[in-house]
């Protein structure tokens, strides 16, 4: 069964619709990033599987259900979202933000109880966030605090997970190290994990499937090496680009320039 | 691993530290608010040492048997004007700094407070609508006061939100904008009616400028049950006020309903901030300063924050009425002037922080 669908989805807002007639699903264990120059709808396209944008007309279901038809804390038992770390408020604690995941399982009145703190303790293991459960994510690297926003997320286990650009402010090793994470949990946990990714790059390197967005729709859908190529991307992007294999992975690299 | 064991010895220390410092807050709090309330006790026109007046108060328990050395008179003072008067100053102070404290998640805006943003003056607009048309007198007649203080509160924030909410934030500058021409306009309409109704005009002035002239503990049980409910609701609210503070999209994803919960929080913080206009006048700043203080001195997490600060904000109010006793005795300022004369500056230094972090105005 296909855990995240979108079914001929228009999506966007009423007077200023972005993306028209999107199809796609993201099966479980896989990641499939969507790439595309800016302001072309990659976080349209987030925001709408995560339910928070209702499409114009279509469908987003997860197992087959419609998220237009959950209530708020039903739809985030199905779907995370993995926001980019910035600005949050840097004075709670790294534990106190993972335990946020558990929202969706908890009353207005209820506090955590031991089976909370134990989904909070075991995601905060799984992304190396152990001993930095005590400290303020104002204190933590942009990194580690990326991690402490994919723990929460992990936390709330949902079988669909989504990421906003996550690499978006950090260092080279860093990035390696979070989409890494990200596709290890997919495969671990049998994730659904929709990726909206700038740097062609590691989309390569990392995704299993890649959606290049243009023009309001999906242009092409397919393994990396099928979508990242020079004829397809110097359209999308307007300008000239090589393709080689990559000399350590094979994958395809990609480089700009006239 | 060589270090194991002192780690072991300095976990075992932090874990007790943690214990201890999760503690100390409240016993902070409570001695604070012991204290304050004792000196409250003990000034005025009459002084009564303040061990006097815990004797005073304990001889009422039997068991003790405390002998009365004291001049009758002590006692009757205590009991029909200082101990009313101290209630209701304790309970304005905790309304104030407790919803102070819930506007500040509400607005995720550390300048809200019921003063800034304008809950104050409608309020005050709404008690005094409800005054000038006479409505009974007596317990029942006061606590209709703040029904109507509630309804203007309510509207004020209906008002400010909207119309300083840019994108999903509510921005310093929008916020305090809005705020400012909104209570403008609600302090005016409010003198307005003042000026209309002449002969109440004295005790209506008074009243504005934040002095308990009410008296007796009518007031106090009018304005019991209304902050019971508010304040518990804000207090129990802490962990999903928490979840708010990532901003409405991540709370949504996190599974909040957040405009219900936001709904809930105007409807509690407005009727509490408007109990306390409604018997107290408009008194500024205490739910700024006290919140403030108390996220500084415990951290950020609602959950201990609202009750701290609630505690707190009744100590608070004890001092600044005490000491507006006590300054130009046996003349009384009125308490608002003294948490002004503190609080103006203290909104300032804030302003001035929040300018450095916030660039673009």
């Amino acid at each position: 069964m296909a855990e995240l669908e979108l079914q001929s989805a228009s999506l966007g807002y009423a007077d200023h619709p972005v993306l028209r007639q999107v199809s796609l699903r993201v099966d479980p264990g896989e990641v499939l990033a969507v790439v595309g120059p800016n302001g072309v709808g990659k976080s349209t396209l987030i925001k709408a599987a995560s339910g928070a944008l209702p499409p114009l007309s279509g469908e987003v279901r997860i197992n087959g259900l419609d998220l237009r038809s959950l209530r708020p804390a039903a739809r985030a038992r199905l779907v995370s979202v993995v926001p980019q770390a910035t600005d949050l408020p840097g004075s709670f604690l790294a534990l106190d933000v993972v335990l946020m995941g558990r929202t969706p399982y908890l009353g207005w009145l209820e506090n955590e109880g031991a089976l909370d703190r134990e989904a909070a303790q075991l995601a905060m293991q799984r992304t190396e966030l152990a001993e930095l459960a005590e400290r303020p994510v104002g204190e933590l690297s942009g990194g580690e605090q990326q991690r402490v926003l994919i723990a929460r997320a992990l936390a709330q286990q949902a079988p669909v997970m989504l990421l906003d650009e996550p690499t978006a402010h950090l260092d080279l090793r860093h990035q390696d190290q979070v989409l890494r994470l990200v596709r290890e949990l997919a495969r671990e946990r049998s994730l659904a994990v929709l990726l909206a990714l700038h740097d062609l790059n590691l989309v390569a390197r990392f995704a299993d499937r890649v959606a290049l967005l243009s023009n309001g729709g999906v242009r092409a859908l397919g393994k990396p090496e099928q979508v990242l190529t020079p004829d397809g991307l110097a359209e999308v992007y307007g300008m000239h680009i090589h393709v080689m294999p990559h000399p350590v992975f094979g994958t395809p690299l990609v480089l700009s320039g006239e | 691993m060589s270090g194991s064991g002192a780690d072991k010895a300095e976990s075992g220390r932090s874990v007790r530290n943690a214990r201890l410092s999760r503690a100390t807050p409240w016993l902070w709090v409570g001695v604070a608010l012991l204290l304050t309330a004792l000196a409250s006790a003990a000034v005025g026109a009459v002084p009564i040492p303040p061990v006097t007046a815990a004797r005073i108060l304990l001889a009422r328990l039997p068991a003790l048997h405390i002998r009365a050395d004291w001049p009758a008179s002590y006692a009757t003072i205590l009991y029909e004007i200082r101990l009313p008067n101290l209630a209701l100053t304790a309970l304005t102070g905790m309304a104030l700094a407790g919803s102070g404290a819930a506007f500040q998640g509400l607005f995720r805006n550390p300048l809200a407070d019921p003063y800034v943003i304008g809950v104050a003056s409608g309020a005050g607009l709404g008690a005094v609508l409800a005054m000038s048309a006479h409505w009974p007198a007596g317990v029942l007649g006061l606590a209709a006061v703040p029904v109507a203080g509630f309804i203007g509160a309510v509207l004020t924030v209906g008002l400010v939100y909207s119309l300083s909410r840019v994108g999903g934030s509510t921005p310093v500058t929008t916020l305090i904008l809005a705020g400012v021409a909104v209570s403008s306009f609600a302090t005016a309409g409010t003198s307005l009616i003042l000026l209309l109704s002449t002969s109440e005009l004295h005790r209506a002035v008074t009243w504005m400028v934040g002095g308990f002239s009410l008296g007796g503990w009518e007031p106090v049980l009018a304005a019991s049950p209304y902050l019971l409910l508010g304040l518990g609701v804000l207090v129990l609210l802490g962990r999903p006020i928490n979840v708010l503070q990532f901003g409405d999209e991540q709370a949504r994803q996190l599974g909040l309903d957040v405009e219900r919960l936001k709904l809930v929080i105007v409807v509690a913080a407005s009727l509490v901030a408007a109990t306390a206009v409604s018997f107290s006048g408009i008194i500024a700043f205490v739910g700024l300063i006290v919140p403030h203080l108390t996220r500084l001195l415990w951290g950020p997490d609602y959950r201990r924050l609202l009750p701290l600060a609630t505690l707190l904000g009744g100590s608070f109010l004890l001092a600044a009425d005490t000491a507006a006793r006590a300054v130009l005795s046996p003349r009384e300022l009125p308490v608002g002037v003294v948490t002004s004369i503190v609080g103006a500056p203290f909104f300032l230094w804030l302003l001035h922080r929040a300018r450095r972090r916030l660039r673009g105005w």
